[in-house]
């Protein structure tokens, strides 16, 4: 039954994607072109989900848990770090010259469009390099098996 | 090449993805955070990757029903050449994951709950894309 919910989440999240707009780079770049033919329709999309979640949020964490699991999963780091602000830069430099992020990636492949499918994959083979990057880090740090560096020195 | 301003449609697409955020909250209480849920579809083990490829279709299938019922991807296309929109996904995808999010993690998600980080990476890749726009379109000229 709790997959029902997130499915009905996920269509409602693509008709939202899809009829306000954003699946269009062009119109996500205009709105990025604030001192050329802006389009501002991306800050009315920001503000009416902000307007329905910011109280629907309140309401919902007044409950003990949610419908379908123990508790709600919500990101615990606090600080602003240099990973934080690094990353945010660069996502901003990609949807910049793609007018893309996530989700109207996606979305757009349904326009048979075979360059949106290219995108959809760098971005998909980003997020993997990074965490594989982050993982082998982790393992390097803690000194455990280093045989991948020494052979990378052979 | 400009685009029409469509305040009513937005507003209704915003109204949608907050319901969206609101129901996955709801009911699994999760973060309807695209990047996340994307990296984690591929990455995690099973019964954390289930949910997420559930989402993720319906998300194809709700693009797609739009587009039938509403021709909302009509003339949809890449505003870039092939080799820039293959470092640009390169560079939201590491983006991303570094970052702990993209536009609906931070930016709807995050801000709701105020989270400070949420914040700053809302106003930070916002800034960002605004100069980069900015570099192409007026310093380089369309050329690209």
């Amino acid at each position: 039954m709790k997959y029902f919910y997130v499915l009905l989440s996920g269509i409602l999240f693509g008709l939202g994607i899809a009829v306000s707009g954003m699946a269009n780079p062009a119109k996500v770049q205009n709105f990025l072109d604030i001192f050329g033919t802006w389009d501002p329709s991306l800050a009315l999309v920001m503000g009416a989900a902000l307007l329905v979640v910011t109280p629907g949020y309140r309401l919902i964490f007044s409950a003990q848990k949610p419908r379908f699991a123990e508790t709600f999963s919500l990101p615990q780091k606090s600080d602003i770090d240099r990973k934080l602000v690094g990353g945010a830069v660069l996502f901003g430099v990609g949807w910049g010259i793609s007018g893309l992020c996530p989700a109207p990636a996606l979305v757009a492949m349904l326009t048979g469009i075979g360059q949106f499918v290219i995108f959809a994959l760098a971005m998909l083979t980003g997020m993997v390099l990074y965490k594989q990057f982050v993982l082998l880090q982790g393992s390097v740090n803690t000194a455990t098996v280093n045989t991948e560096t020494n052979n990378d020195k052979r | 090449m400009a685009t029409e301003f469509t305040p009513v449609l937005s507003t209704l697409g915003g109204l949608l993805i907050g319901a969206s955020a609101l129901l996955l909250m709801w009911s699994m209480g999760r973060i309807a955070g695209i990047s996340g849920i994307v990296s984690g579809a591929a990455m995690e083990a099973s019964s954390e990757r289930n949910w997420r490829l559930v989402f993720l279709l319906g998300l194809m299938l709700g693009g797609g029903l739009a587009a039938l019922l509403f021709g909302s991807l009509d003339g949809v296309q890449p505003v870039t050449s092939t080799g820039l929109l293959v470092v640009a996904g390169l560079v939201v995808g590491v983006g991303t994951a570094m970052g702990s999010g993209c536009t609906s993690g931070h930016g709807v998600c995050g801000i709701s709950r105020f989270s400070p980080r949420s914040i700053v990476a809302t106003l930070i890749f916002m800034s960002s894309g605004i100069v980069t726009v900015f570099v192409l379109r007026h310093l380089l000229g369309e050329t690209l």
